[in-house]
């Protein structure tokens, strides 16, 4: 198994594998002339660096799906892209993924891959598991037949399978063998990248830790960067690097793990993390309160205001701009106030 | 002591394989747990998927029928309930929550339907103005109103709020017990607490009697009151929820809970690089 090294970190630090710049990408639907717009991602900005692993954190419905798909170039009508972009560095060469989608189709699975929500739904139950390695990576690696075979056999080892499971249907293997079918279809040709949608979310407490231990494992052994949603911060806790918070389709923070957890800035972190149990714990959690927004007809000023607990007249009438502020960036007018309230 | 619910050495198997490996599955053995019906308590299931939790749930609402063993529910067995007004006066006092709020509710049916047809089955309730009110009533103990769910569709609230309809809905026939299974796995982290701290209001001011059944230790711990842990069938830890989840004297039980990821990035990503040096070592490699 050739595994690749970690890059250099003196060069890795200098270009970051990703900058998403001011993106906004809008569902638009038009219902007998009537036009209705969800504003899922807006005005997103943010970079990741090499051999990092990015987590983004949100209530569902909060547009971070959207977000990667767009960022995935997955996307389709009625979700467009409305303004902004979306540009990798791989290796020097600069993608531009909504400029240039023959570069795009080349660099898909070769540098960049995408491990989907529900491990169940990514592969297709009527053929075996070998098809889907050979529809996904074969066009990809330019190996002979035979020699693509051992690279898979070899791969399927390293994430801890046995390589018979490739002669089996999907039907025929647990939730968790599936997951870490989906890690190794998305890490065999050992991209530079990965994005993973809820990568544990539908698995067993018992198998999650092993599927995160795997996840973190492959990462470091190809110095890939790893960009990834879920809505439980526990999970962020063990394996992120840094966190993004998505509120409403805006970033609302962003910094690194242990600081975001030991001195959320934004209110709406702070409840986030407040409102996790933990056992030995049993004071009362306060629940949020209000419903989340309609992204159709988002709130005016800061998104959160309606059920923030230090909402001010301003709050309401301006929307805060993404600051830099300790380690890391928080749009709040009161960002300051948090950690004492 | 009048038990509300009592479990009498409950098992249920499954026939299974073809015609010439016919074997039997075992998905629930011995069952056997009493509930209070003076004092409404959490009463919780935890188990891994495969467990037996959801045959339980199943065989508690008459929907399965234990192939040994009772089920006596106020006295009464309820494999024995067989005319329509017996069922419904037993339906009245035993309501379920499900797991998807998106898939309890037809995507092509406005929720207050819900809602108004549990009220005139149940409750025997004619006229519109006794409907609404039964509906509002109830809609109001999980922090809603009528007002906010008349015409709405499921696609158009978030599954915490669904979740809490359901819990609304099974409120309106006035149960003694409530059975939820995996009420909060299927809803987001940041919406979880309102629904579980839902079910304490609901013990507490109604005297409901919850049976909570989830595979997420955290929650379990922060409301129950006693708890049962079920592996391949059989309780395997049973008795005061602070007790058994704390110190949990089985070595399943211990896995359950470390399988927990603490709320803290250090000690989270401890475990996750212990899980890590021993898959490098090669040594446990998790079941699979």
């Amino acid at each position: 198994m050739q595994a690749t090294l970690k890059p250099d970190v003196a060069t890795s630090s200098a270009e970051p594998v990703l900058r998403v710049e001011d993106l906004k990408a809008y569902y638009q639907m038009n219902y007998f002339g009537v036009t209705r717009e969800v504003r899922a991602v807006d005005d997103i900005t943010l970079t990741i660096q090499r051999n990092e692993i990015y987590g983004i954190a949100g209530e569902s419905s909060s547009g971070k799906s959207s977000l990667i798909k767009t960022i995935a170039g997955a996307i389709r009508p009625p979700l467009r892209v409305v303004a902004g972009s979306v540009r990798f560095d791989f290796g020097g060469r600069t993608l531009d993924v909504y400029d240039d989608p023959e570069a795009m189709r080349a660099a898909r699975w070769r540098h960049l891959s995408y491990v989907m929500q529900g491990s169940m739904n990514v592969l297709n139950p009527v053929r075996r598991v070998k098809h889907a390695f050979h529809d996904f990576a074969v066009r990809h690696m330019g190996l002979s037949p035979s020699a693509f075979r051992a690279r898979v056999e070899a791969h399927l080892e390293q994430i801890g399978l046995d390589p018979q499971v490739l002669e089996a249907y999907p039907h025929q293997l647990s939730g968790g063998m599936r997951q870490r079918l989906a890690i190794g279809l998305a890490t065999v040709c050992e991209p530079e990248f990965i994005i993973a949608d809820e990568p544990t979310t539908a698995l067993d407490v018992l198998v999650q830790q092993d599927v995160l231990a795997l996840i973190k494992d492959v990462q470091m052994r190809l110095g890939s960067s790893i960009i990834f949603v879920t809505h439980d911060m526990t999970v962020h806790a063990a394996i992120a690097d840094r966190i993004g918070i998505i509120y409403a389709g805006r970033l609302v923070e962003e910094g690194p793990t242990q600081a975001m957890f030991e001195r959320p800035q934004h209110p709406y972190t702070a409840h986030l993390i407040a409102s996790l149990p933990r056992i030995g714990d049993t004071t009362r959690r306060q629940s949020l309160p209000g419903k989340p927004p309609n992204l159709a007809d988002p709130p005016s000023g800061c998104r959160f205001h309606p059920r923030c607990p230090l909402a001010v007249a301003k709050c309401a009438s301006e929307s805060p701009p993404l600051l830099p502020r300790g380690e890391g960036r928080v749009a709040c007018w009161r960002a300051g106030e948090v950690a004492a309230a | 002591m009048s038990a509300l619910l009592q479990l009498d050495h409950v098992g249920r198997s499954y026939p299974v394989g073809g015609l010439f490996a016919r074997g039997k599955m075992q998905a629930v053995k011995d069952l056997s747990f009493t509930l209070d019906a003076e004092r409404p308590e959490i009463f919780t299931i935890v188990g891994e998927s495969g467990s037996g939790k959801t045959t339980t749930a199943r065989m508690i609402l008459g929907n399965e029928v234990p192939t040994s063993g009772a089920i006596r529910f106020l006295g009464k067995d309820v494999t024995t309930i067989r005319s329509r007004g017996d069922r419904l006066a037993f339906m009245a006092k035993v309501q379920p929550i499900f797991q998807n709020p998106f898939e309890a509710f037809n995507p092509l049916t406005t929720l207050d339907f819900y809602l108004f047809s549990t009220a005139r089955r149940f409750l025997g309730l004619k006229t519109r103005g006794e409907i609404d009110a039964a509906a509002d009533k109830a809609l109001q103990h999980v922090g809603l109103s009528l007002a906010e769910v008349r015409g709405r569709y499921s696609h158009e609230l978030s599954g915490g709020q669904l979740q809490r309809i359901a819990v609304a809905r099974a409120l309106i026939p006035g149960p003694k017990l409530i059975v939820a299974d995996e009420p909060v796995s299927m809803v987001d982290a940041s919406l979880r607490m309102s629904i579980v701290n839902l079910f304490r209001t609901l013990r507490d001011e109604l005297g409901v009697t919850i049976i909570y059944i989830t595979h997420d230790l955290s929650t379990a711990y922060y409301i129950s009151d006693r708890v049962i842990i079920m592996h391949k069938g059989a309780v395997i830890e049973a008795g005061e929820a602070r007790a058994v989840l704390g110190h949990p004297s089985q070595d399943y039980s211990r896995a359950l809970r470390n399988a927990v990821l603490p709320p803290d990035p250090v000690a989270a990503r401890r475990i996750i690089n212990e899980r890590l040096e021993r898959r490098r070592s090669g040594l446990a490699e998790g079941a699979g």
